[in-house]
């Protein structure tokens, strides 16, 4: 009983500690500019919510937020879809490229965005892709990509190979393969490849940026215009902060027994 | 009654139908947002023109408007530049010139050095939204306690000592200057501490002079006084991070923009807003002490809303716009910089403790090739208009802080950044 | 049967490798171009041929080489510190302990804080030298402010990176600790063992797996970190928190030399592309 409680505690006391600076922003969102920037700083004060009125009031937070969900919700489905053939392909199909193709894939996240900027940015603009929904969603996907198919990969070469030869003899077809064994059991490890998508998909900063203007603009875009102001601005950056990061984080606690149960590599064993 | 109805609606859905859209992204200082807040009068006044504001820091929005505007991508119809832009890109006939406004606008009000750090031949390529100088800002009550007295034209030396007498660590820091690396940041302000030590960015010939005997003692003079009486991270603040430290009481002095002067003497924002008082910017060996600077408004080139975009320009940037926020926000608040007559109005020089010197330092400053001791062949005061400046000036930036936090000596970081300055320069084609 | 299986499973590659490679081959040939003109982006569009000069020019930058030193910097020591705590907290939240879901959450927490947001926390409320939270803390502790960025800027760096990363790596070390067999374990205590040995033998080659993917996903991203430099930093003082990423950045979006900045681009994608066969060499027989 005592090491359980004295084991919790330390936990929980590291865990408060990592918590912290997230806790300190959405105190300092209610604080007065002034307030704000109190040494040594205050935690009893008096409350207010002018911060997110004056944010609302500057940008259309909802606009962003909704291109933020769709983006990432978008090239998420996308990415999954097309990553799910491939690593199949990788895990269970006897290929002798296989670590090369797997390598290949990997090498097309090297490439520093700032490198293809300019390039993007023209093809983009040629091709009518600039602020719009669908472009940042292909881009996203094609930036993704490589890490879902080597998680996925990683998932589907975990399950034995005597369940895939017994359902051959079986006689199943490919796609029956795919979609009645496969996925059911690489459920947990495809939803967490998702969540990893949309949780990326969501922080991204750079293309987000460049890409986008004002019709396809999501929130990382949203908290560039509270960055760095003149005049004080801690209490307003955190207001615009909390509303940034508010929808991820109610979806990654909400589904984080989803992201801890399907990170299981050995539980299919 | 029900066909009056149907008419009604077919006009009104065919004029939000034929509603312009337009497009303007900003930098997110408080004037620009205290705009956005009174657009509404500009949409009242031209119904079928929406406003999207997009704002962004100095550094994002010039990455993106760059971007857009050298690639044509077409996404803002209205674009916040400044006086480093604004003559290259209208020679480069990317900017719609900003002639034939109708006479009410009374473009011959703007301040001449303005209109003319926004024009290229002698056209005006971006209408100024506020303009700014630099110049000091220092605390009645600590000069009164030590029996101090601030001239109105102080010399450098002059502020070295005042500064060492007041430097009371850490309620009270002697004087707060930039340190924060970047070419609008600390390379600005330093660029013009050298001018007023007589030097220059580069020589007729366009060699980098960072090594020459005026920089040298400019900025060596400037890093003692700041590691000694400055606060500390000196190194890493820029405008923003000592206007903070000024209105919480902690500097005794700062010399920055003009613009500063409206937030130091605010109720709202500072703790020290009526122990405040101005003076020039210091001179040493010339007395040309002061930087100038604009953020105006243009449009792009080729765009499809010229007429409605020209209108917001001049809402933006009319006598009615300042007296509007006057009515608004008070006097004290009005954008500074751009117009004659805002000086001439006795409202403003009432409520404005800093308007007459911000004036005066606004006409001193002079971006011509006579504007330094030595004539150079660039125009621009703290700046060099031209697009390698942006490297050189970042560069040096670099050097100048790592300088000012100890970690390298002064003639290191001006040897560096005069090496690169001759590089980017002969990359260029400037020097043969 | 065999037969067209194999063939379809390989057919199936060709979609996504197909998109794949326009996306590398498109950009990549522009990029290829303008690395040898001279371009800066004020003049509008490229200017001349000018050969190798880019490469020379960003190869011979004072920064180039603190570029990538840091960045090899920032890799290893964010790998050493993600995987150590990772497994440290991973192990604590897995043994039995109150309120475990609730724990949880407060760990994953600092990973799905966006970077720009993320830096900007850490930059001004909690090290700002003045009014930030660390300088609250050190006070209280009877210690001077402490200029963060300042002084230990690359420290202060890679602190604001482990904060983001260390969740990662524990969430994914604590799901693979959660499927080791419990009863192995008990037979082995049965047997004996104490924690120590228990650890290194039983323990640890189970979670090596997880461990090398982790390593595998995290370098590549530690290879990009920008952003928090960007924000918190903008690379200095002087060059001590530059990496790669950011210096090719600063050629191409502070100073819009294009042209530069491509060459860059080229360096950076030889060198990661190094490393990647370097890890992947070294892990084959885990994958």
């Amino acid at each position: 009983m005592i090491p359980k409680l004295f084991r919790s505690v330390i936990t929980l006391a590291i865990g408060i500690l990592l918590f912290f600076p997230i806790l300190w922003m959405f105190i300092t969102s209610f604080k007065t500019e002034i307030e704000a920037i109190k040494f040594p700083p205050s935690f009893i004060f008096d409350l207010t919510f002018s911060n997110y009125f004056e944010i609302q009031e500057r940008s259309n937070y909802f606009k962003y937020a909704f291109n933020s969900i769709i983006i990432s919700l978008g090239s998420t489905l996308l990415g999954i879809s097309l990553s799910i053939p491939v690593s199949w392909s990788l895990a269970f199909i006897k290929n002798k490229y296989k670590e090369f193709i797997l390598l290949w894939i990997l090498s097309t996240k090297m490439m520093p965005a700032v490198g293809v900027l300019v390039p993007m940015y023209i093809i983009f603009r040629d091709i009518k892709l600039l602020d719009t929904l669908t472009g940042m969603v292909i881009i996203l996907t094609l930036t993704n990509l490589p890490i879902l198919v080597w998680l996925l990969y990683n998932y589907f070469a975990e399950i034995p190979h005597e369940i895939i030869e017994s359902s051959q003899i079986d006689g199943a077809t490919i796609f029956q393969e795919i979609t009645k064994i496969i996925l059911p059991l690489s459920l947990p490890g495809i939803s967490s490849a998702f969540l990893l998508s949309v949780i990326l998909c969501w922080n991204e900063a750079f293309w987000s940026l460049m890409l986008t203007s004002t019709n396809s603009a999501p929130l990382s875009v949203f908290i560039a215009s509270f960055s760095s102001p003149e005049g004080l601005f801690w209490a307003k950056l955190s207001a615009a902060s909390v509303m940034a990061v508010l929808p991820i984080m109610i979806l990654g606690w909400f589904s984080q027994k989803q992201l801890v149960a399907g990170l299981t590599f050995g539980a299919i064993k | 009654m029900k066909n009056l109805f149907l008419i009604i609606t077919f006009f009104t859905m065919s004029f939000t139908a034929f509603a312009e859209k337009l497009t303007i992204v900003s930098v997110n200082n408080g004037d620009m947002v205290r705009m956005q807040k009174l657009s509404s009068d500009f949409t009242k006044k031209n119904p079928g023109i929406e406003l999207d504001f997009q704002f962004m820091e100095e550094n994002v929005l010039r990455q993106k408007v760059t971007l857009d505007i050298t690639n044509k991508g077409g996404a803002y119809d209205i674009m916040t530049i400044g006086m480093y832009e604004a003559p290259m890109w209208g020679e480069k006939g990317w900017l719609v010139p900003m002639n034939s406004l109708p006479s009410k606008f009374d473009i011959d009000d703007i301040l001449p050095a303005v209109r003319n750090g926004l024009s290229h031949n002698g056209v005006l390529y971006a209408s100024p939204f506020y303009g700014e100088s630099s110049f000091t800002m220092y605390r009645v009550d600590l000069f009164a306690e030590k029996g101090l007295i601030m001239p109105d034209k102080p010399t450098w030396g002059e502020i070295f000592k005042f500064a060492k007498a007041l430097h009371n660590p850490p309620e009270v820091n002697g004087i707060c200057l930039r340190g924060k690396a970047g070419w609008g940041e600390n390379a600005a302000f330093i660029g013009t501490v050298a001018n007023a030590f007589g030097a220059r960015w580069v020589d007729e010939k366009w060699n980098p002079q960072l090594t020459g005997p005026a920089w040298t003692h400019a900025f060596s003079f400037y890093v003692d006084l700041v590691q000694n009486y400055g606060p500390k991270g000196a190194a890493n603040n820029g405008f923003n991070e000592n206007l903070k430290l000024f209105n919480q009481g902690k500097c005794a002095m700062w010399i920055d923009a003009t613009v500063a002067a409206s937030f130091v003497t605010n109720k709202e924002e500072s703790t020290v807003y009526n122990k405040v008082n101005f003076a020039l910017a210091p001179s040493a060996v010339t007395e040309k002490g002061g930087w100038l600077w604009s953020w105006a408004i243009a449009i792009p080139a080729g765009t499809k809303k010229e007429a409605a975009a020209k209108k917001f320009v001049m809402w933006a940037t009319s006598k009615d716009y300042i007296k509007l926020v006057a009515e608004n926000h008070g006097w004290s608040n009005v954008p500074p910089g751009t117009r004659t007559s805002t000086y001439t109005n006795a409202m403003y020089l009432n409520n404005a403790p800093f308007a007459r010197l911000t004036l005066a330092a606004m006409n001193a400053a002079d971006p011509s090739m006579n504007g330094t001791l030595k004539r150079k062949p660039y125009i621009g005061v703290q700046f060099m208009t031209i697009p390698e400046f942006q490297a050189i000036g970042t560069e040096a930036g670099r050097q100048f802080s790592a300088a000012l936090a100890g970690k390298k000596s002064v003639s290191d970081a001006l040897e560096s950044a005069n090496k690169s300055a001759y590089k980017l320069l002969k990359k260029g084609g400037y020097i043969k | 049967m065999t037969y067209s299986r194999s063939f379809f499973g390989k057919l199936i590659l060709t979609p996504t490798i197909a998109v794949l490679l326009l996306w590398i081959v498109i950009p990549l040939s522009l990029t290829i171009y303008y690395s040898f003109q001279n371009y800066n982006m004020l003049d509008g569009s490229p200017t001349g041929y000018i050969g190798w000069m880019n490469y020379e020019f960003f190869i011979f930058d004072e920064a180039f080489y603190d570029a990538i030193l840091n960045t090899f910097l920032i890799v290893l020591s964010l790998l050493l510190i993600t995987v150590f705590f990772g497994f440290l907290f991973a192990s604590l939240l897995n043994s039995d302990i109150f309120l475990s879901n609730f724990i949880k959450l407060l760990y994953i927490s600092p990973f799905l804080i966006i970077p720009s947001v993320s830096a900007l926390l850490w930059k001004n409320l909690m090290m700002d030298p003045i009014n930030g939270f660390g300088t609250f803390l050190l006070n209280i502790l009877n210690f001077e402010g402490i200029d963060f960025l300042n002084e230990y800027p690359l420290g202060s760096i890679i602190t604001m990176l482990s904060w983001t990363w260390v969740p990662f790596s524990t969430l994914l070390i604590l799901t693979s600790l959660k499927s080791i067999d419990k009863t192995i374990i008990e037979s082995a205590k049965i047997d004996g063992a104490n924690d120590f040995q228990i650890s290194l033998f039983i323990i640890l080659p189970n979670i090596l797996r997880s461990i090398n993917i982790i390593i595998l996903i995290e370098t590549i991203f530690f290879l990009a970190v920008f952003a928090e430099i960007s924000i918190a930093t903008n690379g200095g003082p002087g060059t001590e928190t530059t990496n790669l990423p950011f210096l090719i950045f600063q050629k191409g979006l502070q100073n819009f030399d294009v042209g530069e900045s491509s060459a860059g681009g080229l360096i950076a994608v030889v060198l990661a592309n190094f490393v990647a066969i370097f890890l992947i060499k070294n892990m084959s027989k885990n994958i």
